[in-house]
Order: structure tokens, then C-alpha cells, then sequence
């Protein structure tokens, strides 16, 4: 009997939490403006086949490197200019958002999941497992990530998987270190006492009843790392180690566009752009998030 | 206290040894042949392949070839680029304080402008410079730095042309390398305008470097300021009657450079990472390029070396900030 | 101690210079890339020939500026023996070795330099062979020298005879390559008493037309004229390599007058140069061919018919214009037309996708599906093979054959192309060494060639074909030689191992007032003739 009781008041502070979350998020105008572009960014790369005005791949030989519409010598029909092998450059940039937001997905995931196992793993069974665990986080946290993400994809060869899985590797750490640092806080505490006199077992222990309470600090960070994969792996694509061409990732496009910088200034500028816009746009959202999860940040 | 930083050097002994693992297995993992790089389209026939791989010894089992290494590395020898022959610490030298001066000019740019940006915006909460500026810093913040390298290539080398386009200083100028820093190195060869070149080539690539340092300190100095603001002691010494002045110049700005000193420190990883884009971009001499260039020429001694030395450069460094916040922080002083 | 010795070095000589201001004349060059070292004989790349070779050395016999052909150099004239297999080189006296703050030569250049200079190099068990630990020898080694001379020996102090294994053809435009440069013997020595042997890679000591100053590695090298140099005296007092690796940067640079010629411009920026009033343009036809090569012992491909029908299909001038942005010429031959023994009789593929698509149907091929490999790094024959991956693509779509588009690590693509029964066609390419046919003919389709360690990506072997090189090679009868080559590339066409797919055009910008630049076909970059006008 008390069980159930116990779960409906559960939903009902669930409930209250988030109303309470949404409105600490909408009180931030920056917070929304960025969550309105980044639905707009979700929306383009769900119907990007739609909204494209031309096939991203296809070649338009008679207009190498058409400037945009407005511009002198642009044509109506590519209205943000075409690259060196005349591609439109508008429908390249639609498709590029796929690739920013399938990365951001997959590397947070990987890394999230990755991360949270380890952690739980250190903080939840402490002594030597976690610190051999934790010399390890030491070594992957002593390179610079960029570095340390690119002699992974040297490793592993060039690509945009591979990209993705070197990033998500190096960006692990922080999330095994923030979850074991939550563990570690949540461990001594008197509900998590209560379910281990209960009888749970370890592993419902770890995942149903320490994990939902340290999932804050893991939220705001996962935002962090969506915006940040989205850079990183666009500095890849540009040193040539991301997603190779004729893929429309817009690191690799600036890539390719580099030896255009005197000649075409659409090819280098837009793909730039782009990746300024939607990193902008997680992060104003990765803020709002912030402030409206954290506590100790609400009260200034 | 000394107790306090052994334990914190002992620490690193098995840190530093599992770098040399993954820097080592890495580079064994890594495809791609250096024998074979060398030889590029021609190709390399049997035999002589062996035998060029006997002579850098290749041929031998992974973990022998590691154990030398390491054998290696205690006697200091960090071993031979396979591309140009030399001693791996030597180009290192000769290449460090490039990076050196790039990284510092952008640290010092982010923290004389991002320090007072922070604490007028956290004083004049909700004002219109708060708000430009935390935009601002939230824009520098999501910037992709090898396109805004690329942009302000165009905008001042190209268009204005007020600054150069590459390099560390004119080819006019002409002198010895005393301390490898080119600032200095200028004014102590005491060629006119030498100074000034020097300047004017550093400047946009350590703009560039800096604008994520600037925008994270920005952010931090402004949270730190309006948390300590908070406080009850700076609450209790305006009530005193101090003038705001001195209120936040002695009492809260003292406290809240606290974590802020802490996130400047912590700005080395970034700012190594950034100087590999900054460093390609601006073909400027460093320790940044030099890997880039030494991973896609698969020059093992390089890479695996090369590795070891800025992830120690990082322990080191995160190792002093530890240190500093131990020694500044009242509050654990107290404690 | 021993690691810093190179720098204190380079310090104490721009001790010396700063003191004296910079002279009238200085001949700023962007290059392209650092010199992996400032022996020419260790390295292989064009770079490093630049910034040692070229600018520090000279050989026995040399190129003719502008030209392919053999002149003399440091040996003022030689005999060869009536079978071929003996060289006399009568060296030229009064030539005088750079000196610098450590070094002063004693004597004047001599046969003991030009042993010194082949022996540290033949022969392992010389004390110099390596001197620095993993050196090695690429260029003697697979240009075959070790397999071609038997012996070198000291007639007198100024006559030095070779005597090879075999006839050779090609032996002068060999030893007329940077990586046979001489070298001092006495240099050697006195770095040897020093104990700063590894010296001899980084202050260079040669009979070139300008003395070794400093290099600040990744930044700049510079030199200054040989005032006591045996040729032609160069007309720029300093000669200085600011290194810029980025194409578009070494534009910006020429521009802003801080260079005055720049290699490799980017083709993008052509128009652009061609267009700004202060600099000129100098263009020739490269010594290269950038090619897609069948693996010719898989089938369909082994059949010269599916071949010849794919090579229809590929729209090779909007190829050009795309990949080369228009600057390089449609390949019908394997060698270059400014090369001798170019067949300039032979018919290029027409470009015909509905002929192409009936020969492949013709030849029973239907529903194919094949990998077209794209190099991950950019060449002169090649300047982005990924974008060309992309033509043939869509090209060969048109006939009906679907192409995956695949690339590897540098490397790994060398290795891997070179597997045998590899799956796929390989854009690669090639750029001449010397100047003979020889070195294109024979290291990229001779028999010898089609096994690992060659370079005979199209795995074709046609013993009509090798038996022609191997004639031609020993034949010391120059028109014999052409029409030999003219016959060979006859073959070639009829089995078309390749598509053939271009010759790019080498330009070198430079600054309108600069004189005297005559650009190699083999892409060297030489300065003892430029001069600047005001």
C-alpha cells in the first residue's frame, strides 16, 4: 500500500519540477530564442530532402562557383552562390545540419552512456576499482582534447564515424567524473541507506535510485557536449579528418573552401556561419537549462 | 603542505605512465606505414623494406619496442624524428616558444579584457552592457575558430591589409634568437621597428586564440562577482559604510578571482588545442602545427614523443593551479 | 650537450650577420614547405632539393636551365668507354667550398669530395653511411645506383672513373640529380675531430651559387651569394626561403610584396594572378601525368575492350576544367608532351558515353559495380583526386557502371594499391625524376614493376612492352631511343592498362620585376640567375 502512495506523490513532484523547471527556462529570453532556433535546426534536418532546392550532390558544371543571388554574376536559381564544382551551396548547408545534429546526438549519447556507466561504477564501489578508474579519466583529461581526438581518427582512420567516436571517448571523462562525484554525495544519504536495508540489489541501486537524483549536472553538461561535439567535429572535417567529401558537413566544407578565401567569400563564409548559429543556439539553450536546474545559480 | 604536493607528485607517476602507454599504443595502432611514406609513389621493394625496418627498429616485438622506449625516455632521449633525422626534445625546443608566446599573449588579451568585462557586467546587472557583453561572450564562446581566423585573414590581411598574413616578424629583421619569444628577442637586438613587426604578426593569430579564454573568463569573473556580492561579508561592509569602491575592489574582487584564477588555469588544455587550428591557420611555428604535420606524415618518435610532452605540460600546470587555489583560497585556509 | 649544437651554431653565424645590415639585393621566395634536412642524399622531396640541392650544392653534370638535357658541371667533360660500362669525369679545378665561422677549406674540390659523396652512400660500411642513426639512402637505392655501379676510383686528384654493372642510358640524368651532390670530404672530417657530425644535415658546406646562413625550422632559411662561385656569378646578394606550407597565404604574401615568386600557386587563384598588374605569370607543361589504372588482372578489367570503353566514358576535358580548373592538358599518352619520345601520333580516347556503353555491353558487361580510388593527399599531377573520384563517378553513372568512391590514409593507399588482386581502379600519379622516359615507362609499367614494391598499379604486364623499355635503356643511340619509346607508347594505347587523364600546367607567380627565372620541367626551383629591377 505505501508503495503505491510513495509513486503518485513521486509523479506529482515530477510533475511540479518540471513546471517549475519551465518556467525558471521561459523566464530566460536567451534560453528560448535559442531553443526556437534549435527547432528550426531540428526542422531543417528532418525536412531538409524537402527544403532543399537541389540535390546537394549534384553538379552543376556551367556554374562553378556562382556568388549568391544578390550578389554580382548570382543567379536566382542558387540563391547562396554554388562551390567549386557548382553544388548549391544553400541545399549543402540544409543537409550539413543532418551531420551537426547526428553527431551532437550520437557523441552525447556515447559518451553519456559511457560515462554515467563509469562513474556509477567508480563512486557506487570506491577503493581501488575507483581509483584505477580514475588515474585512467586522469590520462584521457591530460591531452588536449582536440589533440587527443585527432590522433584517435589518425588511429582509426579519417571519417565521420570515426570522428564521432574519438570525440565521444575523449568527451567521456567528464561525464564519469561528474557521476561519480554525484554517487559519491548521494551514496551516504538516508533514502539510498533505507533502499539497501530494503534488500535492492546493486545494480537497481546504482540506476533506480542514485541515478535519476544526480541527473542535473549531467544535463547541463550533456547540453555542453552537444555544442561542443558540433565544434569539434567540424575543426576535424576542417583539418581533413571529419566526414570526408562530397559529404556537406560544413567543417569539411570550409575545408574544401579554404583555397577559395580571396576568390568566393560565400564558400567560406556560410558553412562558418552555420556552425556559429547552431553552436549559439545550444548554448543559449545550455544556459536557460542551467539556470533553471541548478539551484544555487536561480538565487542570484 | 609539502606533504601535501608529494602526494600530488606521486599521483602523477602513474598518470605519466599510462600516457606513455596510450601515446606508444596509439602510435603502434596507427595505419599507414612510415617506410612506405617515405618511398611515396614509387614504392619500396621487399627486402629493402625489411631492411629499412630493421634499421628503425620496427622489427622487433610491440612490448620490447616499448620497453626501450621507456628505457629511452629515462636517459632523456626522446628519440628521432623518422622525417627529418633530428633529436625529437630539440625541435621541440626550438619550436615551444612560439607556442609559448602565442598562448601567453592570448591568456594575457583574455584576462585584461575579460576580468573587467565580468565585473561591470556583474556590477551592472541587467544593464545594457551586461547584456551586449554576455552575448558577446556567449558568441566567442560558440565561435568555430579556424573560420573566424579565416574571416579576420580576409577582413584585415586582405581588405585592410593592416596586418601581415603569416609569420613571426619581417623577414627585414634579421638577429638571433636569445629567448625564442620574438617580442623580446626584437627589443633586445634593438633594431628599429623590429618591435613592432613582431607585435603586428602576433596580434591576430592571439586575437583569435583568445576569444574562447575571453569569453569563458568573461563568463566566470561576472558569476564569481555576483555570487561573493551576495555574501553576507560584503553585505556586512557595505552596511559598514564603505564606499562601493573599495567594497568591491578590495573585498568581493579578492574573493571571486578565486575560481576565476582557477578557470585561467584550467584554459591551458584549451588554448593547446586551440593553437593546432590557430597554428595551421596563421602557418605560425609551433608545437601545434609541428604534431598536426608529424600525425599525417606518420613520424612515430614525433607523435609519441610529441604527446608526452604536452600532456605533461598540461599535469604540470593543472597540478600548480592546484597548488595556487590551495594557497589564495581563505576559505580552506581557514578550514 | 650534443642536441643544442645545431642551434648555438646557427646562433653564432646570425651573430655574424647582424652585425652587417642587410644588403641591397634580397630575394625573398615563399616556398612551400620546411627542408626535412640540408643533405640532399637522405630525402626524397622536392623541398629539401630546393632549399640544399639546388641552392647550397652542385653535382658532376647538371640540367640545363629550362631544359631536361645533361651539361657540365663540376666535371668539366668525361669519356664514356665504347661498351658503356666505363665513365671518366675530368673534374674542374679552382672550384672553392663554402667557409663559415667553424669551417674553412683547406683545398680546393677534388675526386677524394666526389668518392666521399658516393661511398657514404654505396657502401654500408662506411664510417659516414649513417651518421645519423636511421638514415638511409631512398634516392640511391631505388634509382638503383647500388645495383649500377661497380666501382668508382681515384685516377688523380682530379679524374674520377665509374665503372657500372651494366649499360646504362640514363646514368648521367642521374647523377645529375640533387641527391648525388657533392659533398666535402674535409667538411666531413673536421665535423668528425668536432664530434658534431650530425652538422654535415644542418650547416651545410657546398660549391653552390650561395652560402648557408641560417634556417629557423618552420619560419625561414637564409643564404647569401657565393662570391667565389666557379660559375656565373648570382645576382642577388641574399636569397631568402620564407617557408608558408598554405597556398593562399603565399599569395597573399607575393601580393603584399614580403615574397617575389611563390611555387604551387592554388588553381583557384590563377585568374586572380593573372589579373593583378604587379606580378606575371610564368606557365609550362608539367613533367607529370595524373592517371586512373585498371587492376588488369581482374576481370572485367582484364580485357582491353572494358577498358577502352570505361576510358570513353570519362568526360576528360570538364575533368580539366573541374579538378585542374582548367590548367593541365587531356593525357592521351603516359608521358608528357614536352618529354622526348612523346608519340604525338597516337589518337586520344573520343569522349563518346553511348559508344562507351554499347563496347561495354558488346563485351558481355553488365550491371557493374566498381571502386574508383580517391588519394587523400593533394599533387601537382593531382590537385584534388577526391573531386575528380567524383566525376568518373557521375561519368561512368551515364554508361551504366556504379562507382564507390574509396581513400585511404597516404600510406595505407600506397600499400594497399599496390595489393595484388586489389578491387578497383586508382587515381595516382607521377612526377618525372630525370627527365628520361625511362623513369616514367619503367617504374610505373614494366613487368618488373607489377609486383610488391613496384609501382605498376594497373598490375600490367605485356612483354612486347618491357622488352622495348629494356632495349631502349640500354641503347646509348638517342634516336634509337625515341623511336623505341614512340613504339612503346603504341602498345600502351592499344591495351590501355589506364585512362590516361592529365598533364597539369606548372605556374610559378612572381613579382613583375623579377628577372631571370627559368622554370625546370622537373620542378626545381633555382635562384642563381634571378636578379630583381628596380
Amino acid at each position: 500500500m505505501t508503495d503505491t502512495t510513495v509513486k503518485i506523490s513521486d509523479a506529482a513532484i515530477r510533475r511540479r519540477q518540471i513546471k517549475e523547471f519551465w518556467f525558471y527556462f521561459s523566464q530566460n529570453r536567451g534560453a528560448v530564442i535559442g531553443l526556437v532556433v534549435f527547432v528550426l535546426l531540428v526542422l531543417t534536418a528532418l525536412f531538409a530532402p524537402l527544403l532543399a532546392p537541389h540535390d546537394p550532390t549534384q553538379q552543376y558544371r556551367d556554374a562553378l562557383l556562382a556568388p549568391p543571388f544578390w550578389a554580382e554574376g548570382g543567379r536566382a536559381g542558387f540563391l547562396l552562390g554554388t562551390d567549386a564544382v557548382g553544388r548549391d551551396m544553400l541545399s549543402r548547408l540544409i543537409y550539413g545540419a543532418q551531420y551537426s545534429l547526428f553527431i551532437g546526438i550520437v557523441v552525447v549519447a556515447i559518451a553519456l552512456i559511457g560515462g554515467i556507466f563509469i562513474g556509477l561504477i567508480a563512486g557506487f564501489y570506491g577503493g581501488w576499482v575507483d581509483n584505477v578508474i580514475m588515474r585512467v579519466m586522469d590520462v584521457v583529461l591530460a591531452f588536449p582534447s582536440l589533440l587527443l581526438a585527432l590522433v584517435l581518427v589518425a588511429v582509426l582512420g579519417p571519417g565521420l564515424t570515426n570522428a564521432m567516436i574519438a570525440i565521444a571517448i575523449v568527451y567521456q571523462p567528464h561525464f564519469a567524473r561528474l557521476t561519480r562525484a554525484a554517487v559519491m554525495g548521494e551514496k551516504a544519504r538516508e533514502y539510498v541507506t533505507a533502499a539497501k536495508v530494503a534488500g535492492a540489489s546493486n545494480l537497481r541501486l546504482m540506476f533506480k535510485t542514485i541515478l535519476p537524483n544526480c541527473l542535473a549536472p549531467l544535463i547541463v553538461q550533456a547540453t555542453l557536449s552537444f555544442s561542443s561535439a558540433v565544434l569539434d567535429s567540424a575543426a576535424l572535417g576542417f583539418l581533413g579528418m571529419g566526414a570526408q567529401p562530397p559529404a556537406s558537413e560544413w567543417g569539411t566544407m570550409l575545408a574544401e573552401a579554404r583555397e577559395f578565401i580571396l576568390r568566393a567569400w560565400w564558400v567560406v563564409t556560410f558553412p562558418g556561419l552555420a556552425i556559429l548559429i547552431s553552436v549559439l543556439a545550444i548554448n543559449l539553450m545550455g544556459d536557460g537549462l542551467r539556470d533553471a536546474l541548478d539551484p544555487k545559480l536561480k538565487r542570484s | 603542505m609539502l606533504r601535501f604536493i608529494l602526494t600530488k607528485l606521486l599521483y602523477l607517476v602513474p598518470t605519466m605512465l599510462g600516457i606513455t602507454l596510450v601515446a606508444f599504443g596509439f602510435i603502434r595502432l596507427l595505419p599507414g606505414d612510415p617506410v612506405l611514406l617515405m618511398a611515396g609513389e614509387r614504392g619500396v621493394a621487399p627486402e629493402r623494406y625489411a631492411q629499412i625496418a630493421a634499421q628503425l627498429g620496427f622489427d622487433k616485438p610491440v612490448w620490447q619496442q616499448y620497453l626501450l622506449y621507456l628505457n629511452n625516455l629515462l636517459h632523456g632521449d626522446l628519440g628521432n624524428s623518422l622525417v627529418t633525422k633530428k633529436p625529437v626534445l630539440s625541435e621541440f625546443l626550438t619550436l615551444f616558444p612560439a607556442t609559448v608566446e602565442l598562448g601567453l599573449c592570448a591568456i594575457i588579451i583574455a584576462t585584461a579584457v575579460g576580468v573587467p568585462v565580468g565585473v561591470i557586467a556583474a556590477i551592472k546587472r541587467g544593464s545594457w552592457f551586461d547584456q551586449i557583453s554576455m552575448t558577446g561572450a556567449l558568441i566567442g564562446f560558440s565561435m568555430p575558430i579556424f573560420w573566424w581566423g579565416l574571416l579576420l585573414i580576409i577582413f584585415f590581411s586582405g581588405i585592410l591589409q593592416w596586418t601581415p598574413v603569416s609569420g613571426r616578424i619581417s623577414l627585414m629583421y634579421f638577429f638571433p634568437p636569445v629567448t625564442g619569444f620574438m617580442l623580446i628577442d626584437s627589443l633586445i637586438s634593438g633594431q628599429a621597428g623590429a618591435f613592432k613587426s613582431a607585435l603586428s604578426h602576433l596580434i591576430l593569430p592571439s586575437v583569435v586564440l583568445a576569444t574562447i579564454p575571453l569569453a569563458v573568463i568573461a563568463r566566470q569573473t561576472r558569476s564569481a562577482m555576483l555570487e561573493v556580492m551576495g555574501e553576507d561579508y560584503v553585505r556586512t561592509a557595505r552596511a559598514k559604510g564603505l564606499s562601493p569602491l573599495r567594497v568591491i575592489g578590495v573585498h568581493a574582487l579578492r574573493n571571486a578571482m578565486i575560481p576565476v584564477i582557477t578557470t585561467i588555469g584550467l584554459q591551458i588544455g584549451v588554448l593547446l588545442a586551440g593553437a593546432i587550428l590557430t597554428e595551421t591557420i596563421f602557418s605560425w611555428p609551433g608545437i601545434g602545427k609541428w604534431m598536426i604535420d608529424s600525425i599525417s606524415r606518420r613520424d612515430y618518435p614525433v607523435v609519441q614523443s610529441g604527446l608526452l610532452l604536452i600532456a605533461a605540460i598540461v599535469m604540470i600546470v593543472n597540478l600548480i593551479v592546484d597548488l595556487t587555489y590551495g594557497l589564495i583560497n581563505p576559505r580552506i585556509r581557514h578550514k | 650537450m650534443s642536441i643544442f649544437s645545431p642551434r648555438i651554431l646557427a646562433v653564432s653565424a646570425l651573430a655574424l650577420m647582424a652585425a652587417t645590415p642587410l644588403s641591397a639585393k634580397t630575394f625573398v621566395y615563399c616556398s612551400e614547405g620546411s627542408p626535412e634536412g640540408f643533405d640532399p642524399a637522405p630525402y626524397t622531396s622536392g623541398t629539401t632539393f630546393d632549399a640544399s640541392g639546388h641552392a647550397v650544392y652542385n653535382r658532376l653534370v647538371q640540367f640545363k636551365p629550362g631544359t631536361t638535357e645533361i651539361e657540365p658541371a663540376l666535371a668539366e667533360s668525361w669519356d664514356v668507354s665504347e661498351d658503356g660500362l666505363t665513365y671518366t669525369f675530368h673534374l674542374r679545378k679552382g672550384v672553392k667550398f663554402h667557409s663559415n665561422d667553424k669551417f674553412t677549406p683547406s683545398r680546393d674540390f677534388d675526386a677524394d669530395d666526389v668518392i666521399f659523396t658516393f661511398m657514404r652512400q654505396a657502401d654500408a660500411k662506411d664510417p659516414w653511411h649513417e651518421y645519423i642513426p636511421g638514415i638511409t639512402y631512398e634516392y640511391y637505392s631505388s634509382m638503383e645506383m647500388d645495383k649500377l655501379i661497380k666501382s668508382i676510383e681515384k685516377v688523380d686528384d682530379n679524374t674520377v672513373k665509374f665503372t657500372l654493372n651494366h649499360p646504362e642510358a640514363p646514368f648521367l640524368a642521374n647523377i645529375a640529380m640533387p641527391f648525388v651532390s657533392i659533398l666535402s670530404k674535409e667538411y666531413a672530417d673536421t665535423l668528425d675531430k668536432a664530434g658534431t657530425r650530425e652538422d654535415l644535415n644542418n650547416v651545410p658546406i657546398g660549391t653552390g651559387p650561395f652560402k648557408f646562413v641560417a634556417y629557423q625550422k618552420d619560419a625561414v632559411i637564409r643564404y647569401q651569394k657565393n662570391a667565389d662561385y666557379w660559375g656565373p656569378a648570382p645576382k642577388i646578394d641574399d636569397l631568402v626561403f620564407a617557408i608558408t606550407p598554405d597556398a593562399s597565404v603565399r599569395l597573399q604574401k607575393l601580393k603584399a610584396n614580403e615574397c617575389q615568386l611563390m611555387p604551387y600557386p592554388s588553381p583557384a587563384d590563377i585568374a586572380d594572378i593573372k589579373a593583378d598588374p604587379n606580378l606575371k605569370l610564368d606557365e609550362q607543361a608539367g613533367l607529370n601525368v595524373g592517371y586512373l589504372a585498371y587492376n588488369t588482372t581482374v576481370a572485367p578489367f582484364d580485357k582491353p575492350e572494358v577498358r577502352k570503353a570505361l576510358n570513353m566514358a570519362i568526360d576528360k576535358k570538364a575533368l580539366v576544367d573541374a579538378v585542374y580548373q582548367g590548367d593541365a592538358v587531356v593525357a592521351k599518352n603516359p608521358i608528357p608532351p614536352t618529354m622526348w619520345g612523346y608519340n604525338d601520333a597516337i589518337e586520344a580516347d573520343k569522349y563518346d558515353p553511348a559508344a562507351a556503353k554499347a563496347a561495354l555491353e558488346a563485351a558481355g558487361v553488365k550491371d557493374l559495380s566498381m571502386e574508383v580510388w580517391a588519394m587523400p593527399v593533394q599533387r601537382p599531377y593531382m590537385p584534388n583526386a577526391r573531386r575528380a573520384a567524383e566525376l568518373i563517378q557521375s561519368d561512368f553513372a551515364k554508361v551504366g557502371v556504379k562507382v564507390d568512391i574509396v581513400s585511404y590514409e597516404w600510406g595505407e593507399y600506397l600499400k594497399k594499391s599496390m595489393e595484388e588482386g586489389r578491387k578497383g581502379a586508382v587515381i595516382l600519379g607521377w612526377t618525372g625524376d630525370n627527365g628520361d622516359p625511362d623513369n616514367f615507362l619503367s617504374v610505373l609499367l614494366s613487368c618488373a614493376a607489377a609486383t610488391p614494391g613496384g609501382a605498376n598499379r594497373a598490375y600490367w604486364c605485356n612483354k612486347d612492352f618491357s622488352d622495348l623499355l629494356a632495349k631502349a635503356k640500354a641503347s646509348s643511340d638517342h634516336a634509337e631511343r625515341v623511336k623505341l619509346y614512340e613504339e612503346a607508347q603504341v602498345i600502351f594505347k592499344k591495351e590501355e592498362p589506364w585512362a590516361t587523364l592529365a598533364h597539369s600546367t606548372q605556374y610559378v607567380p612572381m613579382r613583375k620585376n623579377v628577372t631571370g627565372f627559368v622554370q625546370s620541367p622537373l620542378g626545381d626551383y633555382t635562384f642563381e640567375n634571378v636578379d630583381l629591377t628596380e
